[in-house]
């Protein structure tokens, strides 16, 4: 898409004043509800999102049940408020694939023999969306994951690149995402740097993508521990001897 | 181990090497290094580098006792919740009752409780319980409660002294199950100090020295009353 919206100043800053390889102001609270096993509140710049983990229970309909391991079940929803004009409710195309990437994301981190036939439900909620709202979510899912107390290999981080009047930049705003060149959201287990999630959006040669992609595992990591660092804080400033 | 702070551990945190120390539970070994696989309380003993976990669902062991709640009753055998991943089956010939082929729900229906025993988890992580051992029954009357079953010896204590504490001071029945369910029985005024306590246990469970604490709170409470 052509506009005349000039996306980095003469000085390399971006529209909101972040530098290239910025990212956006992250805040983490793990187990915010109390119905669900685990759960995580996420604001992500404007991005806010709720993500709740159900389970391990057993999986119903009973077809869908696999004798040796557990299945994952995420569910990637926007509320109707959560974009300018009103997002008709209900799942469609777009959200349907954003949670069918994030299930087989989460699967490979999960340690799914522990749980032969049952189900992980991983619901994430979009209230408020600016642009990078599947890696918010699929930050928030690792956390509640952690808080439920299921088994991990790692917690699940993710985060995008993308590129923007020829500068390829980290973690694509809301007019940048609307008006740049390419979004490379990706998804990485961060103790390994395996990539659990990679989808890509407009076009980017074999360099830019190399150097958008090694940015935004640099940006995942960042994401990460602050992840670590809101489970250690729910966890550890529970009431101690005095 | 230290006595100032027990360590809370988060997945895929590393834990050690495989030298010199054993992967025990709630750890996973990758690469000759030993890494955490679940939120939990790290306890080191005797090489062994294990996992308690603080959250999740009941991890059902054959013969542990539970607390279920009935939840379908079929021709011969009915579905109880025991707060595991799965259901598990009680089959007629596993209750104390001579039970009519079709009349399960004369004995146990929807809602009611039962202290049980498993019987058997297979590799599909089936589970089946019974009611045939002793002080296994129906539960009529009282009052059940729920802890992360995480916490469950924390509440029992060192060789049941916490428990015994609770029954001393309170004089209710009590009966803990191994999948988190706590039974009390007992007059009003009584099961409420038994749910303070038990309240405190659950948010305290990370301190040293509960035990002498929960006993001057108790002890605090019957004064109030006299």
């Amino acid at each position: 898409m052509e506009s005349d919206i000039k996306l980095i100043d003469d000085n390399g800053k971006r529209l909101d004043g972040r530098s290239p390889d910025e990212l956006r102001k992250i805040k983490i609270e793990a187990g915010v509800l109390h119905r669900a096993e685990g759960s995580c509140y996420l604001e992500w710049g404007g991005n806010k999102v709720m993500a709740a983990v159900y389970g391990p229970r057993e999986a119903l309909p009973r077809h869908t049940q696999n004798p040796l391991r557990a299945i994952v079940n995420a569910r990637y929803n926007m509320a109707a408020f959560s974009v300018d004009d009103r997002k008709r409710p209900g799942p469609d195309r777009r959200s349907r694939e954003i949670s069918k990437v994030i299930s087989e994301a989460l699967e490979k981190v999960i340690l799914l023999e522990k749980f032969p036939r049952a189900s992980i439900d991983v619901n994430i909620e979009v209230l408020n969306a600016e642009a990078g709202t599947r890696c918010a979510g699929l930050t928030a899912a690792g956390v509640a994951l952690a808080d439920a107390g299921i088994p991990l290999k790692d917690i699940p981080v993710a985060c995008a690149a993308g590129k923007i009047d020829g500068h390829v930049v980290l973690d694509l705003g809301k007019e940048e995402d609307n008006f740049g060149d390419a979004d490379l959201p990706i998804a990485i287990s961060p103790r390994t740097n395996e990539i659990l999630l990679l989808q890509m959006d407009g076009h980017l040669t074999v360099e830019e993508f190399d150097k958008a992609l090694e940015m935004a595992i640099n940006g995942c990591h960042v994401a990460s521990d602050i992840q670590k660092k809101a489970i250690m804080d729910k966890y550890q400033n529970a009431p101690e001897v005095k | 181990m230290s006595q100032e702070k027990r360590e809370i551990v988060i997945p895929s945190q590393f834990l050690g090497d495989v030298e010199g120390n054993n992967a025990g539970r709630g750890t996973f070994i990758e690469n000759g290094k030993i890494y955490s696989e679940m939120l939990g309380i790290l306890s080191k003993r005797s090489n062994y580098i294990n996992v308690i976990p603080l959250k999740g669902r009941y991890d059902a062991i054959e013969g542990d006792f539970v607390i279920g709640i009935v939840q379908e009753a079929m021709a011969s055998s009915w579905l109880v919740d025991i707060n595991a991943p799965y259901p598990a089956l009680l089959h007629v010939n596993e209750v104390p009752w001579d039970v009519d082929f079709g009349e399960t729900k004369k004995y146990l229906n929807h809602g009611d409780s039962v202290m049980a025993k498993i019987l058997q988890v297979d590799a599909e992580k089936k589970l089946q319980i019974t009611l045939k051992d002793r002080n296994l029954y129906k539960i009529r009357g009282g009052y059940i409660t729920y802890i992360e079953p995480s916490k469950v010896p924390r509440l029992i204590g060192k060789k049941g002294s916490m428990i015994a504490l609770l029954k001393k001071y309170t004089r209710c029945r009590i009966f803990v199950g191994q999948n988190g369910r706590i039974w009390i029985d007992g007059n009003e005024g009584d099961i409420a100090k038994v749910l303070h306590a038990i309240r405190k246990i659950e948010e305290e469970s990370l301190a040293f020295g509960l035990t002498n604490r929960i006993e001057e709170l108790l002890k605090k409470d019957i004064k109030d009353v006299q």
